[in-house]
Parts: structure tokens; C-alpha cells; sequence
């Protein structure tokens, strides 16, 4: 039981290089982490309860508002506040911390392709954490090969009228405002999706299933269903036909979140795994002092500060305004979600048969490090990715 | 503070004279002369003159370091004999029992204050529990504790009366009102103290308190001002026995009512409802932490407790969770406690709260998790499943002690 | 409403050790932090200002380094902050201490209520609020867990005891010290972080505030540690071992004799 109130402390021991500001978001992310949300994790995982009292904590930080314009009533960074934001609150609770990252992705949108109008009206209740934002692009049909979007969106009069089902879309039902991806013309294929910011309490936009899962359980997962629901014309994002530019624009801004979200649990259970090892007594003496263990340990944080290294690259690359980011992007949330999963099981290893029980809370670590590999593009789809463009690079180099 | 009287205004009208209650004034050559050692400050004279011609300095001062001589002058043991209801609270016994053998290391007498509505019926109590004289101020104004009305009543009397040493209870009353009277009175405080003794030497007392949650003891002493003042944790002394042989001498002294006015106003006195929330009195303390899982469980530590005539703790990890309420907190952030019997159930251990039970005379610990640091300070340790252990220990002691009870 | 908090950084843990050559308290590599109590004030009195409208003044007494705990307490929302800092307050006691405060708020703008933690957690004394109180000659009430009225005139508090609590009333101005119970603090917020870096912290000494050299700092007060030692450590005892009856046999031989004798 100690464990679950042992106290994460700094395990940084590198100079990032973060600026003022970065550390200042560094330390807040980390206090709401220790103090709001670690106590309550357990809790929010076993009843699969949306952490509304922690958002709030998190709005009245100003954290919500890390990588929105000050204009918008954000402080002004980037992907890499956000991620750095992010990774601290993984940290304590993975679960949490996408409750808080899923909310950027869907106001990514709106701050990439939102005409002016647009962001005066959304970001700066987004960036206030008065409202939460949620981003539905997913359906049945449509996983990996998300050109395959059947919800559509036809242009009458001065609205849109959207038919379809979203399916697994992370904070439905809690978000208030919605980016969601629709087919303006089918006719079109890829080039026929647009998005639309669709309000709560649009009539027309109900929620279906709340989806049980294995890990991330704090944050909500919820079908999302469009009957008819008209939503104004000035609610698209961007022109007809952008959707699926504004969707991998949007995933490009996103994924090193997601990385840092992978990096946070990954090193949150190492912090336990640490702990635990030079704690716990067998054959007389601390198993920390055991080779096995070590290298373990040693292999462990290895994986993770090489993950955080190129996570933090790769935000530095997205922020700094750099034009095609969808590699680096790509191999960040690749790398440090795989190192995730592997770091977690090997966590739980080391705490025996302690780790695979409930009362201890490693094993939620490797449940929340799965989703990682999987969401905002599998693994499989990132490596394709990664792959596509550096054979793209070296066909544009054997030309010149 | 200081008092003088200004000879340009002072026309030796005697109004004074006649106000001062301790006949500390004197005509002299026309004009009134204040009598220190008998002056106790009270101000009725400032009051009683029509010209302004005394001036009672309110500004008090730690800088006036007494001289040997003056030192000399303090005599006595005291004892703040705090009641509630009007009855004498047991934390009264224990300073009278360590008040009795620093008495007697001194050579001094050990004497009880009451304030309060009504003593008599407490009297021979104190009596018998070794007070030597008691002093006693009685007013409607005094049945229950406010600040400046206590701090004024005890003030004048220990100005008045001199006493070398004065122990209150380190009491949610104690820590209000001792702080007060030793700011008035220019002397130095110990808060808190889990040892006291005399300097054989020096005829100093010694007192030892825990700083730091208890990590660091220090011994602090309060050489150059009189009193010297402690609060003492409850439950640490060993109340003084009864001996129904002993008798005293009762000094009733009247203070006049309109010195006992306070600006604060008790409007109500709410008791919690359950009697298994007074930790700090209780001997025996059933506690329990994150491993009780949820609020319901309380109420096996409940039971238990209400068999063994106990109280119900708990660790902040429950009291965060909102478990139970915060007034049932054990450790740094909440109370310390003292009991002959401390059970912790499911609670880890953390030094926080190790901090608040620490001295409990016996700890036995439940937990499940064998490396809990509980372990590491337990008398007794059961590395167990409490809600197996807790209801069958329950059902055995039911069955004990309510043949015996 | 002008409201006065007055807090103390102490160390962050208080699992300190004593080095056995110096015999002096090992604080080194112990980060700081505002006492814990301090924070359930510093949160209450901004709650009131938020109901009553008005600012809230934050002040130390403190070596330098304290400055930061201010700046802690300015992110929260705090208004202004004072540190009270000089080589003469080392080794105050209690009553030098409530005189220093008390002295640094005479300085400030007519105040209507001051608010202090209930206690510090290093010292653990809750001697300095009601010293405090005295030296301004103002009503007190410790222990409080709730405020349930508060205007510009008087307040209506309820105060924690052994058994319960008491409701009073007191008037302003006045000082209150709190416990745990009141609130939950709120956590700095970003902005507010970024405006307590840039904000101006006032820095008194002794003079300033015109204290009485006789009064501050170890000259100032009664009271002398002579000795600072560490406590024997509770050892564990036995681990009592077997099913459940067996344990519960155990335990109940072993609690009889102790509840007989109660």
C-alpha cells in the first residue's frame, strides 16, 4: 500500500533546455499530478467515472490554454507545452491525462484551419478550460483506413446536414464542442470529407454506447450520432473537401501528445517499479540489489530518456513551423508508445505477483500503455508513414 | 507593561486609592505613589482618575529580563485546572501529578487555578489530588472558555500571585489561552511538552517537547523570565492518585466583571454526536486507513472500538477520501494522540502519521502488505486480512468483556 | 476588506536528522515549502476576498530564501507580499516573533482580519497567532473550521475543540487560525505563476519596522533551547503469525489485560 502514496520525485536528471515558462508548466502539471490526481486514479479507473473535478482543477490552472495564442486567452506555447503538460499528468494517471490531450485534439482544427471568426468564438473557452473539445473522425467502417467515412454532410441552405455514427470517440458525451469529419461529397472519396464544429445539445446530436475498456478507463469513450442534425454553414472548418488535410494536420500536431502521454506512463511506472524494488525484501536482502533487477531498471530508463528525447525533438520540429512534420511525428509516437508497453510489463514483473494485483497500482500502467500503440493511428499505420516518406525523400534526392 | 503615574496632572484626589483593588496605592506628598511589587496592572485606577493622571502602558515587553532578586519572588508550582461543564478535565490530574514531584524537587507549593462558574463541588478533587492551595475565580462570565476573558482572569492572578511555574494542558483551550498570557505577562512559553524536570542546579525547569513531527526533541528552558510557562501534551503525565486524606486551602478572588468582558461571543457549543470521536481522551484508538477501502468499513472499526471503550481514528489517505470526518485525523495535519492502545487498521504507515501515535504505549498493526513501515514501529504486527481479523476479534471481546463489564 | 495572511516556509518533509558533530539540525538538500497550515490560509482569505471584495497582503518573517514561499503565495492570487528579513530575527522564540509580525502589520494599511495556519509544521508550537493578537491588542479565535458569516463588521465562526466545536462571534478586526478541515487550497494557476515572478515583493527589516532592538531575535526571547537530541526510535515488536483464530487469540489475551487496566 505504500506504493500508492509514495511520492514521484523529480526523475529528471537531463537539461532539456525547457525555457521559463516550460518549467513553470512543468511544475503545475506535476503538482495537479501528485497531489489531485494521484490519490484519486484508482478510484476514477475502477468506476470508469469522467474526471470532471480534476478538468476543473486543470481549467483553473490555465493548463487548458498551454499551446492556444494569447490572443485566444491561451499562454501561448506549442505542441511541446502541451506534451510537456501531458507527460506529467500520464505520469499519475494515463487515463486523466487523455481526458486533458484528447481536448487539444479536437480545438487542433479549429487553431490549424479555423477562419478568425471561428477561433474568437471557440478557443477562448477551450483555452480557459470552460469547455473541453473532443475530435470524432473514427466510425465502424473506418479505423486505419479513414477515408472510408460513411457520416455524411449535405449542404442546405445555409446549414449542413449530418447523418452517421462516430464511433469510439474519446471524451463524447463530455466534450461540449466537437470537430467531426463528414462526407460532403462521397462521390469524391478522400478529397469529398470536410469538418464541422458541432456544438452539445445541437438537436440531432445524440450519444450511444459508452464503450468499456481495458485501460484509460477515467476518460470517456462514447459513440457519437448525427440524425439530421443541421449545424450552420459557418460551423465548417476550412473549405469543402479539406477534411481529411485538416484531419492529418491536425494528427501531425497531435501525435507527439499522444507520445508524451506514452513517455509519462512509461516513467510513472518506473518511478513505482523503483520504489518497489529497493523496498521489497527477499532472501534477506532488497531485490534492487540484484543484477537482474538492475539491468532491468537500467534498461528501463534507458528506453524512456531516449522515447523523451524524440519526443521533445519532434515537438521542437511541429513548433518551429517546420512544413512536412508527419515523419518525425510519426516515429515519436511510434517509439515512445512501444517503449511504454514494454516498460509497463516489465514494471509489473518487477513488482511479482504484487504487480498483477488490483490493490496495486502498476498494473493499470501497462492497461493505460496499450491504447498507446493503437490510438491516433496504430503502430502499423505510423511505421507506413514513416516508411512512405523516407522512400519519398530518397526518390526526391536520387532526382536532384 | 508599565504603569506611572504623571505628578503634573495628579491632584491627590485618593480616587484611586479607593479603586485599586490591591491596595497598591499610596499619597505621598500630595501626589499618588503605585506600589510595584503589590500593582498587578489590572487598571481599575487608570479607570477610577478623573485628571488622566496614570498611564498603563498596554505595549508588552520580553526585554525586561527580571534580576536575581526578582526571580526570587516567584514561588509555586501552578497548575491551570481546566474544566468543562464545570467539571475538572483529566489532563488537570496529570499536571497535578508531574506539578507535585517538580513541587517538591523545588521545595514549593502546588496550587490549582479554576475559573469557572462554580467550584465547590470540584474542590476537593483538586484537594485531593495534591493541591496544596486552589485558587478560584468564579463569574457567569467565565462557565465557558473565551479567550481574552480567560487570559485576563489568569493574567491578574499569576501577576498578583507570583507562581515560578505554570502548566496548562497542551488542550485546543491551552494552546488559545497560554499564548496569550505569556505575551501579557513578558514571559517565555514551551508549547506542547512531553517532558518536564528541574535543573537541580539552577532550579530551572526543563522542558522537552518534539519539534519536526517528532523526529528532533528539544529541551528548552526560560531562564531570565518568571513564570516559566508550559503546555503539556495530554495523556503523557500520570495523573496524580486520589487521596482522600489531603486537604487545601481554597483562595476564591473576585475580579470585577467588566475586566472578564471579551469581544468574541460564544454562541453555541455543538458535541459531535458520536462518542467514538474524542481521540485525544480516549485510551484505547481503533484507526484505520486506505486499506479499510471505503467509508462503510468504518463501521467494523466502529464496533471494535465501542467494545474496548475506545475511539475511532484514521489516517489522512481515509480523511482525504472523505471517508470520515476530519475531527477522527491522526498525524501531522491532524491530531496527535497518545492512548495506551493504538490499532491501525490498513494504514501503511507513512512518517506523517507516525507522527501523531507514535507514542501510544502499545501499536498494534493490521495490514496485508508485509513491508508496510507500520510494521517497523508496532508492538504487536498481524500481517492479515483486517476484515477477517477486526469482526473476529470484535465477536471474542464482546464475549470477554461483557461478562466482565 | 484588507486581509493579512502570515505564513512560514518550513522544510517540505519533516524527516530531519540531527548531525551528531555540530549538533545542529541537518537541513540540507530538504526543498522548502509554505507550512501546510498556511496554505488553508492563505485559500480562506482569498475566498473571503472574492466574496467581500478588498486584497490580500502575504507576510513572512524569514531569511531571504523565504522570498519564495511569497511568490508561491502571489501565484495563489494573493495581492501583495512582505518579507520581513534581518539578521537580528535570528533565533527569535515565539514571543519575539509575534512581536516582529505584529510590528510589520502595524506598517501595513488598516487591516481587518489577519489569518494564520494553526500551527507551524517544524515548530509545531500554534503560539505565534494568539501571540500575535495580543501585540495588536485584537479579538482571536483559533481552530477554526468553517466561517460562516463575514462582513466588514463581525464574523461568525465555528471553532474546533476536543469534543466538537463552538460557534462564535467575533468582531473585526481580529486574527483567526485555522485547521485543515476550512478548505482545500487551490493550486497556483499558470497566469498567476507567471505574474507572481514579475511582481514586486516589499522587504522590511528591523528598522523598517521600527521594532524595539531589545525584543527581536534571541535577545528578545524568554525562551533557550539547550538541547536538541533524537528521540530513541520505537522499535517493531513481535509479528504475531497464524490463522485467523489463532490471531485473534493472541490479540484478544493481549487486550484484555491492557483495557482491564484502564
Amino acid at each position: 500500500m505504500t506504493f500508492l502514496m509514495s511520492s514521484i520525485k523529480c526523475s529528471l536528471i537531463m537539461d532539456y533546455q525547457l525555457n521559463e515558462q516550460q518549467i513553470m508548466i512543468r511544475d503545475l502539471a506535476r503538482q495537479i499530478a501528485q497531489e489531485k490526481i494521484r490519490p484519486k486514479a484508482a478510484e476514477y479507473d475502477e468506476q470508469e467515472k469522467f474526471p470532471w473535478d480534476i478538468m476543473e482543477v486543470l481549467a483553473q490552472s490555465d493548463l487548458f490554454g498551454v499551446y492556444i495564442d494569447e490572443k485566444y486567452g491561451g499562454s501561448g506555447g506549442g505542441v511541446m507545452e502541451l506534451a510537456i503538460a501531458t507527460e506529467e499528468l500520464s505520469k499519475a494517471c494515463g487515463g486523466i491525462a487523455v481526458c486533458f490531450a484528447a481536448s487539444a485534439l479536437g480545438t487542433y482544427p479549429i487553431i490549424l484551419f479555423g477562419s478568425e471568426e471561428q477561433k474568437q468564438k471557440y478557443l477562448p473557452d477551450l483555452a480557459s478550460g470552460k469547455k473541453i473539445a473532443a475530435f470524432a473522425l473514427t466510425e465502424a467502417s473506418a479505423g486505419s483506413d479513414a477515408s472510408n467515412v460513411q457520416t455524411t454532410a449535405r449542404k442546405e441552405g445555409d446549414h449542413y446536414v449530418l447523418n452517421g455514427t462516430k464511433q469510439w470517440i474519446t471524451n463524447g458525451g463530455e466534450a461540449q464542442v466537437y470537430t467531426v469529419v463528414a462526407m460532403t461529397d462521397k462521390s469524391k472519396g478522400a478529397r469529398g470529407a470536410s469538418t464541422f464544429i458541432v456544438e452539445k445539445d445541437t438537436p440531432g446530436f445524440t450519444f450511444g454506447k459508452k464503450e468499456k475498456k481495458l485501460g484509460i478507463r477515467a476518460s470517456a469513450t462514447r459513440e457519437l450520432v448525427f440524425t439530421d442534425c443541421k449545424v450552420p454553414k459557418e460551423n465548417l472548418i476550412g473549405r469543402e473537401g479539406m477534411g481529411f488535410i485538416v484531419a492529418m494536420k491536425t494528427f501531425d500536431s497531435s501525435r507527439p501528445g499522444v507520445a508524451a502521454q506514452a513517455v509519462g506512463i512509461a516513467q510513472g511506472a518506473l518511478d513505482l517499479a523503483v520504489d518497489y524494488a529497493r523496498q521489497r525484501v527477499q532472501f534477506g536482502k532488497s531485490i534492487s540489489s540484484f543484477q537482474g533487477v538492475q539491468f532491468m531498471l537500467a534498461d528501463m530508463a534507458t528506453q524512456i530518456e531516449a522515447s523523451r528525447t524524440l519526443v521533445y525533438a519532434a515537438c521542437r520540429h511541429v513548433d518551429s513551423g517546420a512544413k512536412n512534420v508527419a515523419k518525425e511525428s510519426s516515429m515519436a509516437k511510434l517509439f515512445a508508445s512501444d517503449v511504454a508497453m514494454k516498460v509497463t510489463t516489465d514494471c509489473v514483473q518487477i513488482f511479482g505477483g504484487y504487480g498483477y494485483m488490483r490493490d496495486y497500482p502498476i498494473e493499470k500502467y501497462m492497461r493505460d500503455a496499450k491504447i498507446t500503440q493503437i490510438y491516433e493511428g496504430t503502430n502499423q499505420i505510423q511505421r507506413d508513414v514513416i516508411a512512405h516518406h523516407i522512400i519519398r525523400e530518397s526518390i526526391a534526392k536520387n532526382r536532384k | 507593561m508599565s504603569i506611572t503615574v504623571l505628578k503634573d496632572k495628579c491632584t491627590g484626589c485618593k480616587l484611586c486609592i479607593k479603586a485599586c483593588p490591591f491596595d497598591a496605592i499610596t499619597i505621598k506628598d500630595k501626589c499618588v505613589v503605585i506600589d510595584l511589587s503589590k500593582c498587578t496592572l489590572c487598571g481599575s485606577c487608570v479607570q477610577a482618575c478623573k485628571f488622566n493622571a496614570i498611564e498603563l502602558k498596554r505595549d508588552v515587553s520580553a526585554s525586561h529580563r527580571l534580576s536575581d532578586e526578582q526571580i526570587g519572588q516567584y514561588k509555586d508550582v501552578w497548575v491551570f485546572a481546566e474544566q468543562k461543564d464545570g467539571v475538572v478535565q483529566s489532563v488537570a490530574f496529570e499536571l497535578l501529578g508531574k506539578g507535585r514531584e517538580l513541587a517538591n524537587k523545588l521545595g514549593s507549593r502546588l496550587c490549582a487555578v479554576y475559573l469557572g462558574e462554580k467550584i465547590d463541588s470540584q474542590l476537593n478533587e483538586l484537594f485531593w489530588r495534591g493541591a496544596d492551595i486552589v485558587y478560584a475565580v468564579e463569574s457567569p462570565k467565565l462557565k465557558d472558555y473565551l479567550s481574552e476573558s480567560y487570559s485576563k482572569a489568569l493574567t491578574q492572578l499569576i501577576l498578583e500571585h507570583k507562581p515560578e511555574i505554570v502548566l496548562c494542558g497542551a488542550t485546543s483551550l491551552g494552546r488559545s489561552l497560554i499564548p496569550r498570557v505569556a505575551v501579557e505577562i513578558g514571559s517565555g512559553l514551551t508549547a506542547d511538552c512531553t517532558g518536564l524536570d528541574i535543573d537541580s542546579e539552577k532550579k530551572l525547569l526543563l522542558q522537552t517537547r518534539p519539534a519536526f513531527g517528532g523526529n528532533i526533541m528539544a529541551t528548552i528552558i526560560c531562564p531570565h523570565h518568571r513564570p516559566q510557562m508550559s503546555t503539556v501534551r495530554h495523556k503523557v503525565m500520570q495523573e496524580a492518585t486520589v487521596d482522600k486524606s489531603l486537604k487545601g486551602q481554597v483562595v476564591k478572588k473576585i475580579i470585577d466583571e467588566d475586566k472578564l468582558i471579551s469581544r468574541t461571543s460564544l454562541l453555541e457549543v455543538l458535541k459531535e454526536v458520536e462518542d467514538t470521536v474524542n481521540i485525544t481522551e480516549a485510551n484505547v484508538i481503533v484507526s484505520g486507513g486506505r486499506g479499510l477501502q471505503g467509508p462503510e468499513n468504518f463501521k467494523l472499526l466502529h464496533d471494535l472500538a465501542v467494545v474496548l471503550g475506545g475511539a475511532v481514528g484514521a489516517s489522512r489517505a481515509a480523511v482525504d477520501s472523505d471517508w470520515i470526518a476530519y475531527s477522527h485525523q491522526v498525524g501531522q495535519t491532524g491530531k496527535t494522540v497518545c492512548p495506551k492502545i493504538y490499532i491501525a487498521c490498513g494504514i501503511s504507515g507513512q512518517i506523517q502519521h507516525l507522527a501523531g501515535m507514535q507514542s501510544s504505549e502499545v501499536i498494534i498493526a493490521i495490514n496485508k502488505d508485509p513491508s508496510a513501515p507500520i510494521f517497523n514501529i508496532a508492538t504487536y504486527g498481524i500481517v492479515g486480512d483486517l476484515f477477517e481479523v477486526i469482526p473476529a476479534l470484535t465477536a471474542k471481546l464482546k464475549q470477554i468483556l461483557g461478562k466482565s463489564r | 476588506m484588507h486581509i493579512v495572511v502570515c505564513i512560514k516556509q518550513v522544510p517540505e518533509s519533516t524527516d530531519i536528522t540531527i548531525n551528531p558533530e555540530t549538533n545542529t539540525l541537518v537541513r540540507e538538500g530538504v526543498a522548502s515549502i509554505i507550512n501546510p497550515y498556511d496554505m488553508y490560509a492563505i485559500e480562506e482569505a482569498l475566498r473571503i476576498k472574492e466574496k467581500a471584495g478588498g486584497k490580500v497582503t502575504v507576510i513572512t518573517m524569514g531569511p531571504p530564501q523565504a522570498e519564495s514561499a511569497l511568490r508561491e503565495a502571489l501565484s495563489m492570487g494573493c495581492d501583495e507580499a512582505v518579507l520581513i528579513s534581518d539578521r537580528a530575527f535570528a533565533g527569535s522564540d515565539t514571543w519575539a516573533t509575534s512581536y516582529t509580525l505584529a510590528m510589520a502589520i502595524k506598517k501595513l494599511d488598516n487591516y481587518d482580519i489577519i489569518i494564520c495556519g494553526k500551527q507551524a509544521m517544524d515548530g509545531d508550537t500554534a503560539q505565534v497567532g494568539p501571540g500575535i493578537a495580543v501585540q495588536l491588542d485584537i479579538a482571536q479565535v483559533t481552530f477554526i473550521r468553517k466561517i460562516d458569516k463575514i462582513d466588514e463588521k463581525a464574523a461568525l465562526v465555528e471553532r474546533m475543540t476536543e469534543e466538537g466545536y463552538e460557534r462564535i462571534e467575533v468582531p473585526l478586526p481580529c486574527l483567526f487560525t485555522v485547521v485543515k478541515e476550512i478548505n482545500e487550497p487551490r493550486l497556483p494557476s499558470l497566469k498567476g505563476k507567471m505574474k507572481a515572478r514579475k511582481a514586486e515583493v516589499i522587504s522590511w527589516n528591523s528598522q523598517d519596522i521600527g521594532a524595539d532592538p531589545e525584543r527581536i531575535g534571541l535577545k528578545g526571547s524568554p525562551t533557550q533551547v539547550i538541547k536538541i537530541f533524537t528521540p530513541p526510535p520505537r522499535k517493531g515488536g513481535e509479528m504475531i503469525q497464524g490463522d485467523t483464530e489463532e490471531v485473534v487469540d493472541k490479540l484478544t489475551n493481549i487486550l484484555k489485560d491492557i483495557v482491564a487496566g484502564c
